[in-house]
């Protein structure tokens, strides 16, 4: 599709160990109790996770800018569906009337 | 191909704006929900997905530089690993199946504490449609790569043409991608109760 | 620049001619001859989708619900809904006119994936078949808009075959986008910059845009509905903890993009044809390309304003207020645009001019009137009136339908190497408007007054005003269908129209008409602007081109 440099033999499987040893420790931490830093920790995790698959095994690091962009823009409004709702869903309690969550 | 994986990312990204917005208010019951689940094979899922990722990133490289016979043998790795995952899935559905956690067929929750038996409905039914609607894009993902099988071993991929592999690959990796968000979303944070 | 092509020889060989029999059409990968599959069905499903237009304003012209039962106008209006935004507006100016001209105006033999296209006309119908299943086992009640919990635990009709409908009619759309925007990308001739490109090109690149990041989640939104319906899940279900509330944020989030999905494509055209009829390249291109790529953008971040009364907070209502009142804007820009490329033009009124002028007017007014509902105090007593069924027709039918007539009717030429007959256009253009406004400006009327919208009956002092909107109803229905009698004819009895009847700027205009199956000879070498009037005009005045 497009002329690119390629990720070597070695990254792949460098890649892969380092996410084997990441689905290790996002497991290691969820037996600890970090309240609420459980979630984020967790989070984290799987976003550097997801990373690593998408600029090596997925080689967007390599891929042109247009490519790049179109996938930052997906991220961006699916944050954008999930930001703007919870503002109307955090926002629910502030005014006298019920709130219906609780 | 990255344009349509655009398409999933919003696709998959409804179910989970909505997984995120009911955490956020029936946060009892999405524990309830999560120590249900065994974190055990779902790790051991996550790590088979990784695993079928790294021999399909091997596939495409054997299909780029030319070696039909190691490429078949990874997209056959990959097809493997993507069933076993499909296995112990089934094997995690049937347990729910048995503790009757299936929303509309036969659920029947123990609840005790500060949440409602339907809210642990909602949980449960997120559960099966996200992770249904993941094993879906697996099936499909197999069936892509028995025809990339097919077309590799009548000799159609050379390495000045091998996009349908790197495509297919790219899906595949998607599938995971969404995986490595389920793992953590379903099984791990809300796992204890003052996430 | 201009290549004299004469069209002397009667039965030289164009796409529409390369191959006979059915299967050479079912089986076409030619973007033009899909076009013309998409023509065919769509106009089918937009008569489908006006009788039962025509049902609701039988039913409307008396007060009290005589004509149909309760049940059935609830029907009746759901399925005008899903049939015309589904089944007709969403496809339309992309699928048939985006199919058939965007290859040609960046000088490309067909779109990225002639196949993926086929495939997309193929999903097509068989949502549409699943929709029309819907509506021959009893039809569908809840509303095109779905509402939990009503659709997914109440309702009796046929909601899943529906909702399957329209998640397979989504991906049509979907794979359309994908297609124009790799099309769009990829396959410009050599010299055609993205300034040099028709603004045509830059709205339907922006219109992709929106199919391929919002419909996705209708898809899943849909797909949710079915299963709570199936399932009895609980998600949308307060009952159960779920919250109805969430089916509309999702739900909305594709729609309101969608409606600029219906409207995009429309200015595109209209672009177009002012500049062509007024001699001159567009006012502030730049401003009017940019303006559909906010227009794009900005329309995501708008959708609650459909929820202002359904119970969501008053904060998150403000912010979505401002945000509307931001998305009006580059449509503004377009307006003030057009009027100004009309300055010191040199104007003539051919029939795609009437309709452009008739768009420019009631887009102006729809788009008002959406500004208008987008302030809350004013939306609070408005909302669920006619006033909302009135704004969102003119915008709809007013902009996308004028804007698809007009576009019929500039490249039918191209399309078919025929010219229709001038002064019966014109005639149905003047009916379409006179019966549009007749139609619809009463209902503005009527929604102010407090006359609620999907009601089968009515307080009786509304009567007069329903009566002149069913009036208008029927002179509209005359002006659309004129159309397919005298289009029709020209097949026949039309004149020649050769290449480029109106002297066009634009690729698709250096092409034989109609085109042959791979557009282009050899593939053209762009060294001029956008939009060359003065040199058209220069060289070519005078000439007449062969028709």
């Amino acid at each position: 599709m497009s002329e690119h440099a390629h990720p070597t033999v070695k990254t792949f499987v460098t890649v892969w160990a380092a996410l084997l040893v990441l689905t290790a420790l996002t497991v290691f931490v969820a037996t600890l109790e970090l309240g609420p830093f459980n979630a984020i920790v967790a989070l984290t995790i799987a976003t550097v996770k997801a990373l690593l698959v998408l600029l090596f095994f997925m080689e967007l690091r390599y891929s042109t800018a247009l490519t790049k962009v179109a996938v930052t823009a997906a991220i961006f409004f699916f944050l954008l569906l999930v930001g703007l709702t919870l503002s109307d869903y955090l926002t629910r309690g502030w005014t006298s009337y019920i709130n219906p969550f609780h | 191909m990255w344009l349509f994986l655009v398409t999933e990312i919003m696709f998959f990204g409804g179910m989970f704006a909505t997984y995120l917005i009911y955490r956020l208010s029936y946060y009892n019951a999405w524990v309830a929900g999560s120590q249900t689940m065994e974190i055990q094979l779902g790790a051991i899922n996550t790590a088979v997905l990784i695993c079928s990722s790294l021999t399909m990133v091997m596939a495409v490289h054997f299909a780029k530089i030319g070696n039909r016979k190691l490429t078949s043998i990874c997209l056959i790795l990959t097809l493997l690993l993507g069933f076993a995952f499909l296995g112990i899935k089934g094997v995690e559905y049937h347990g729910h199946w048995v503790h009757h956690e299936v929303p509309g067929l036969n659920f029947d929750f123990e609840h005790h504490g500060n949440y409602s038996s339907g809210q642990v409905a909602i949980f449960f039914s997120l559960y099966f449609a996200m992770t249904g609607m993941h094993a879906v894009h697996m099936i499909i993902g197999a069936g892509l790569l028995t025809w990339l099988l097919i077309a590799n071993w009548r000799g159609r991929f050379t390495p000045e043409y091998n996009t349908p592999v790197e495509m297919v690959g790219l899906y595949w990796h998607f599938v995971d991608l969404v995986w490595i968000y389920l793992f953590p979303l379903l099984y791990l944070i809300s796992h204890h109760h003052n996430g | 620049m201009e290549t004299a092509i004469q069209n002397t020889e009667p039965k030289k060989k164009n796409y529409l001619n390369a191959d006979y029999g059915v299967m050479s059409w079912l089986l076409t990968t030619d973007h033009k001859r899909i076009a013309l599959l998409y023509l065919g069905s769509i106009t089918l499903f937009f008569f489908l989708g006006g009788f039962f237009a025509m049902l609701i304003r039988l039913e409307l012209l008396t007060p009290a619900g005589d004509l149909v039962l309760s049940d059935t106008y609830n029907k009746l209006f759901t399925m005008h809904g899903v049939v015309m935004i589904f089944l007709f507006l969403i496809p339309s100016i992309p699928a048939v006119f985006g199919n058939f001209l965007v290859p040609m105006m960046i000088g490309a033999k067909d779109l990225a994936f002639p196949k993926l296209n086929l495939a997309s006309w193929y999903l097509y119908m068989a949502g549409a078949g699943f929709i029309m299943y819907a509506i021959l086992t009893g039809g569908l009640d809840t509303g095109w808009t779905f509402y939990t919990p009503y659709s997914t635990t109440y309702s009796n009709t046929n909601v899943v075959s529906a909702a399957i409908g329209v998640f397979i009619v989504g991906f049509s759309s979907i794979f359309t986008g994908l297609n124009i925007m790799v099309t769009v990308h990829r396959m410009r001739a050599p010299g055609l910059t993205w300034q040099r490109l028709p603004l045509f090109i830059w709205a339907h690149y922006a219109t992709s845009v929106i199919m391929v990041l919002g419909t996705p989640v209708l898809a899943i939104t849909i797909v949710l509905v079915a299963l709570e319906r199936i399932f009895h899940f609980g998600i949308f279900d307060a009952r159960l903890g779920g919250d109805p509330l969430l089916f509309q944020h999702l739900f909305w989030f594709y729609s309101h993009p969608a409606v600029y999905i219906m409207i995009l494509p429309s200015m595109a055209v209209i672009s177009e044809v002012i500049a062509c009829f007024s001699r001159k390249r567009p006012f502030g291109y730049n401003f009017i390309a940019m303006s559909s790529v906010a227009i794009a953008v900005l329309g995501f971040l708008v959708w609650a304003h459909h929820m202002f009364v359904a119970g969501i907070s008053t904060y998150a209502a403000m912010i979505f207020s401002l945000l509307t009142f931001f998305v009006a804007i580059p449509s503004a820009v377009k307006v003030f645009n057009w009027t100004a490329t009309l300055y010191k033009g040199s104007i003539t009124f051919e029939t795609p001019m009437l309709y452009a002028f008739a768009f420019i007017g009631l887009f102006t007014i729809g788009g008002l009137t959406g500004v208008f509902l987008g302030a809350v105090g004013i939306d609070l007593h408005v909302t669920d009136t006619y006033f909302v069924v009135a704004h969102f027709h003119y915008v709809m039918v007013g902009g996308g339908v004028t804007g698809f007539l007009c576009a019929l009717h500039f490249w039918w030429p191209k399309m078919t190497g025929k010219m229709y007959p001038e002064s019966f256009a014109k005639l149905s253009a003047v009916l379409v408007f006179l019966g549009f406004n007749l139609t619809f400006f009463p209902q503005f009327l009527l929604g102010y007054m407090g006359m609620p919208r999907r009601y089968h009956a009515y307080p009786p002092e509304f009567q007069v005003l329903n009566v002149l909107s069913t009036a208008g109803a029927s002179i509209l229905a005359v002006g659309f269908l004129l159309p397919m009698i005298y289009l029709a004819w020209s097949l026949r009895y039309g004149k020649d129209a050769g290449p480029n009847p109106y002297r066009a700027a634009g690729l698709e205009w250096q092409t034989v008409s109609p085109p042959t199956t791979f557009n282009f000879e050899e593939t053209p070498v762009v060294t001029w602007e956008a939009y060359n009037y003065d040199e058209i005009d220069g060289t070519t005045k005078g000439v007449e081109v062969a028709g």
